[in-house]
């Protein structure tokens, strides 16, 4: 378990990001995120929620504020450091960015490529995730060639393989068809199940009623409310999501 | 299925997370660009070329210098025959016993009148009366090398017994050719180096083009553990391949002029272009050119990657 796993697994504190001069498009930013917790990220288009998924997943540096994650100051590490951190989180970007060159299989099998595994060790793993989210007579295409919604799971079916600490996804059903939204909503639920803390960023307001015990935290022109009180300690579950997004 | 077996690599990818090497796949392999190898191919050419030329102008100095290394001239210039003739007699015997003085031989006349014949004529200093006067010569070889030292040495036994003598060092005769030996091999290691830092040049632009090219792709393999060492050995490697190719077709290339050329100038028979004969250990030298070039251009391209993905997060 991860040095974490005791307290907070990540933690903002008054956390404020621009860019270049223009005005803060985060502001004052404090919560804590608690393992094995499923937080939904709502808000409206343009309140910020890819910005602070960028910052949770290590894309990008705070202009304020203090940012642990796993225990350490994610601010102040050195830039050396950086990779063994992102390789305990997964994320499923809003465009994919999938490896144009490369095919499902070895799309899929990338974090753990990078992380050293050998090719005998991750071929069955990475053909069992591409058979669950469906793709498993696509295992062999490469992304140009596949729909919007494959890419989508191969893109998930990435940020999972790892078996990450971390989850971040950025609207990640938007391009599925309600089963598959749900069939992938219960892939994550199963790795939360397994101790991964999930942050999945959204708008739709049927995804957050199919998962009830998640923790709501809502964006609105860069700043947090907390309609569920996720942002406590201990975090309230509601049974539903009080304050869902219209 | 469960999908739980999915994930059964996490433990495995726990303790891995210093990196491994299967990054074989994280960029493609496309070649930095087409004209990377030919271009490589080409400067390695050239600096093999232009390496071999300084050798072969190293070969023909040391040569000469070892033969002219102790040789000195003495020159008896009197116009009258008979004079000249016992000057030169006096100096042999003088030189004779001085210490140091390996070998010593007057030159026959018979030597000296083939000597200057292709310029002044057969029959010009047959008998005493000849038109024009020619010096006596006496040629001498000292143990190790001739120094202002020795010259003045030999002036000085030579003052009494043959006051019309000349002493000269051999060596002096062709020190202009030395000295423009030695610039032609000056400007073979400036070409070399020029060469050099022109590959290294190419291979800069070419590799932050490539850079340039996959950057998305870059970034992905970043935002997923992907370490700036993983990413550079990619690029590395690629260049690597083209540089290894490249300067395998730019030695063979080289070999053949050097080949061509070599036989042109043997086909001279001049003792001095002879002796420029490249041996093995310039063989060995010329083929560190395409290696030198290929660890160059994978340097140059890890420096140029480093640094451009230090710009990154």
């Amino acid at each position: 378990m991860s040095q974490a796993a005791d307290g907070e697994i990540i933690q903002f504190d008054n956390v404020g990001l621009r860019y270049g001069t223009d005005r803060e498009v985060l502001s004052d930013l404090s919560f804590t995120l608690y393992p094995g917790s499923f937080y939904f990220l709502t808000g409206a288009s343009g309140a910020g929620k890819t910005s602070l998924l960028r910052l949770l997943y290590l894309a990008q540096r705070p202009s304020r504020g203090m940012i642990r994650m796993f225990g350490t100051d994610a601010i102040t590490m050195p830039r050396r450091r950086l990779p063994a951190l992102r390789r305990r989180i997964g994320v499923v970007f809003q465009e994919f960015r999938l490896v144009p060159h490369l095919s499902a299989f070895d799309n899929v099998a990338l974090p753990l490529r990078v992380a050293g595994i050998t090719d005998r060790e991750l071929a069955k793993p990475v053909a069992d995730m591409l058979e669950w989210v469906g793709l498993a007579d696509r295992m062999d295409a490469r992304p140009p060639t596949l729909s919007g919604g494959e890419q989508q799971r191969v893109a998930i079916a990435r940020a999972v393989i790892g078996r990450p600490e971390v989850l971040v996804a950025d609207e990640p059903t938007g391009n599925v068809d309600p089963d598959m939204a749900v069939k992938l909503l219960r892939l994550f639920e199963a790795l939360n199940g397994l101790g991964t803390t999930v942050v999945v960023a959204t708008h739709d307001v049927h995804l957050l009623q199919k998962v009830p015990e998640s923790l709501i935290m809502r964006l609105d022109k860069g700043r947090l409310s907390d309609p569920t009180g996720a942002l406590r300690y201990p975090p309230r579950r509601p049974a539903r999501p009080a304050d869902a997004p219209s | 299925m469960k999908i739980a077996a999915a994930f059964g690599l996490g433990t495995a990818r726990a303790e891995r997370m210093s990196g491994g090497n299967g990054d074989s796949e994280l960029v493609p392999q496309t070649r930095l660009s087409g004209p990377m190898p030919w271009v490589i191919a080409i400067m390695v050419a050239l600096t093999v070329i232009a390496m071999a030329a300084g050798l072969t102008l190293s070969n023909m100095a040391a040569s000469a210098t070892a033969e002219l290394e102790g040789g000195v001239t003495v020159q008896i210039i009197e116009a009258r025959p008979e004079i000249r003739e016992a000057q030169a007699a006096a100096a042999t015997e003088a030189l004779g016993t001085m210490p140091g003085v390996v070998s010593l031989r007057h030159v026959p006349q018979d030597e000296v009148d083939a000597l200057i014949e292709p310029w002044l004529g057969a029959g010009v200093q047959a008998g005493a009366g000849a038109a024009v006067p020619v010096p006596a010569l006496i040629d001498v070889q000292l143990e190790g090398q001739v120094s202002e030292g020795r010259i003045a040495d030999m002036r000085a036994r030579l003052e009494t017994a043959a006051p019309s003598a000349r002493v000269d060092a051999q060596s002096d005769w062709l020190k202009p050719v030395f000295d423009a030996i030695a610039s032609l091999q000056w400007l073979a290691i400036a070409l070399v180096v020029l060469l050099a830092v022109a590959l290294a040049a190419a291979v800069l632009l070419a590799a932050r083009n490539a850079l340039g090219v996959n950057r998305d792709t870059i970034e992905i393999v970043h935002l997923l553990g992907g370490t700036d060492r993983q990413i550079a050995r990619v690029f590395q490697r690629s260049i690597g391949i083209d540089a290894t190719g490249g300067g395998a077709v730019g030695f063979v290339l080289a070999l053949v002029v050097i080949l061509f050329v070599g036989r042109r100038f043997s086909g001279l028979g001049a003792g001095m272009i002879d002796n420029g004969a490249l041996g093995w250990t310039d063989w060995l030298a010329l083929v560190f050119v395409p290696i030198a070039a290929a660890a160059l251009a994978m340097l140059t391209a890890r420096i140029t990657v480093l640094h451009a993905l230090r710009k990154m997060l």
